[in-house]
């Protein structure tokens, strides 16, 4: 028995913590949480306060909370042991992390073309030229149609959904092994949201990424992710095939799938979601009791 | 044949008729609304749907007289409305905004929030009305006198649905009033707005991007695109509206959840 992870793991976290400090004692905001993945799409999902995006922080090293872990090992690394150096090698390099909202997370006094050439010196260390062809290459495969008109123009000029094809474009520019979307999609519209999906599904075929979609819109992951890890209150209450969604066995995940007016019928009231004290701290069994 | 005229006009809560909404001139000149037109029974339900930047927001924003329109009209049970908007207006139309974290003072308790509308219109019984509206919204008591942001999303919904109803308004305009809620939370807040509407007979033009929500609420769902109206629905009793349009059936297909093959069909339709 090895501690080594097998080649295909490409993410091991083991009883991750993170804890913020307050005038009320410390409050648990991500609590015994393991999972590991390989190159393949999982989901985080649950409402807002549940936790999913501080995993996803301390993931890459950015919660600003105490983070503990057993176990944090990105492909054959310890994440815990990496000196702010050494991290820095690896946090947009081999993971990158695409945020919500385009408009806080760009430059806006930074045209377009210069905020990714930067991005790609600073990572690669390429000389100016290549940097600008790779910018180019990365607008097109995020299929902005016209790449030479986005690249010379700020922020403000385009719209939400090309903001947010800009924001994956640059975080593929060195090809990272892991992507952390953090609701990349939840400011677009319907249309515009499946397209953005459609751009980093064919990147994951493509490339052989790692993908975690933190998101709180259960039905669309179902149908984008391999795997669904459901969150409560901190915990992952719930891991499930996306096309075993149907039969989730938490009273949560159902409970959150049951609230959607799409699955009610018209006229008659939405159910509701009555949340239980026992949720906070009972476990799922193997045979789907709450233990 | 006046009399019958009248008689129909009665039944419509609302009426646009032809409406055009414009920003900026010459060159920058942006037709937010273009030429819509449609008509709302009294105690129903009708949805806006579009995406960002259709125009639908604009023609709730027009009626409520926070937007000057250019051409066209609007009639609100028969009469026109001038651009100038009277209190009584107000006190027959109300709305309520996408965003419960932003329309509510961040300085004043819940009790002035909602005094401040029976101040303005001069009602009386503040004592009463407060508690009787904080009743209908099932807000507990305990509530009144904190402030917004020691309530959670869903209960400052619930807030400033309180403060649009408690002027007994005939007509509500929704504008997103879920979006920014959980999908549990959301449930509530529809529940709660279905419930209002069958015990005070409310009428409801309700905006949202969420094909869904506007299906579940509706009779009526009039459908959006670069200020024009595209197409106009009707809701069945199984939340079905047998859309035409190629926007729409498009719009229908992406609520529908992520696949690959469909999206590679998507037309970009602008």
């Amino acid at each position: 028995m090895s501690d080594l992870p097998n080649s295909d793991q490409l993410l091991h976290i083991d009883n991750l913590n993170v804890e913020f400090p307050s005038v009320h004692g410390p409050v648990q905001a991500v609590r015994n949480v393991s999972f590991s993945m390989g190159r393949e799409k999982i989901a985080i999902v649950g409402e807002s306060g549940s936790g999913k995006s501080q995993t996803g922080r301390a993931i890459l090293g950015l919660s600003p909370g105490n983070v503990t872990a057993d176990k944090l090992v990105f492909d054959g690394t310890d994440l815990q042991t990496l000196s702010m150096r050494d991290y820095r090698e690896i946090r947009g390099k081999r993971i990158s992390m695409v945020m919500q909202d385009p408009k806080y997370s760009l430059n806006p006094v930074m045209k377009v073309g210069k905020q990714m050439i930067e991005a790609c010196q600073v990572q690669m260390k390429i000389s100016k030229k290549d940097a600008h062809t790779r910018c180019m290459d990365m607008l097109e495969a995020v299929r902005i149609r016209d790449p030479k008109r986005v690249f010379n123009a700020y922020p403000h000029e385009v719209s939400g959904g090309m903001g947010q094809r800009i924001m994956i474009a640059m975080m593929l520019l060195s090809s990272p092994d892991l992507l952390i979307a953090d609701e990349p999609t939840s400011a677009l519209d319907v249309t515009v949201q499946l397209q953005v999906l459609a751009i980093m599904d064919d990147l994951v075929k493509e490339r052989g990424m790692g993908l975690i979609l933190i998101s709180h819109d259960l039905p669309l992951v179902a149908s984008f992710c391999d795997r669904i890890l459901v969150m409560y209150a901190g915990r992952i209450v719930e891991e499930i095939g996306a096309s075993e969604l149907d039969q989730a066995k938490h009273p949560y995940t159902r409970g959150l799938l049951s609230c959607l007016p799409s699955n009610a019928s018209k006229g008659q009231p939405l159910a509701t979601l009555q949340r239980q004290e026992s949720w906070l701290n009972s476990s799922l069994d193997a045979e789907g009791n709450l233990v | 044949m006046t009399s019958m005229q009248t008689a129909e006009n009665a039944d419509i809560a609302i009426d646009i008729d032809n409406l055009s909404i414009h920003f900026g001139s010459g060159e920058d000149l942006v037709k937010a609304v273009d030429q819509v037109s449609f008509k709302i029974p009294a105690k129903q339900s009708f949805g806006l749907v579009g995406e960002s930047g259709s125009g639908k927001s604009t023609i709730l924003r027009a009626l409520a007289g926070l937007n000057t329109h250019c051409g066209g009209q609007m009639l609100l049970a028969g009469e026109a409305l001038q651009n100038e908007r009277s209190k009584a207006f107000y006190k027959k139309v109300q709305m309520v905004f996408q965003d419960p974290y932003a329309s509510l003072h961040p300085r004043h308790t819940i009790d002035k929030i909602l005094a401040e509308p029976l101040a303005i219109h001069g009602l009386d019984n503040a004592e009463r009305r407060i508690s009787e509206v904080m009743e209908q919204v099932a807000l507990p008591t305990k509530f009144r006198f904190r402030y917004p942001h020691q309530l959670s999303g869903g209960q400052r919904q619930r807030v400033a649905i309180a403060r649009a109803l408690i002027l007994e308004p005939k007509i509500l305009l929704l504008d997103e009033p879920t979006s920014a809620l959980d999908v549990s939370i959301q449930a509530e807040i529809l529940n709660l707005l279905n419930r209002l509407r069958d015990e005070l007979s409310l009428t409801y033009l309700l905006v949202s991007h969420d094909l869904g929500v506007v299906s579940y609420m509706c009779e009526q769902i009039a459908v959006m695109q670069h200020g024009k109206l595209v197409e106009l629905l009707e809701v069945d009793e199984h939340g079905e509206s047998h859309a035409q349009h190629p926007y729409t059936v498009q719009l229908n297909l992406a609520s529908k959840g992520y696949d690959r093959e469909v999206i590679g069909q998507f037309i970009d339709h602008d």
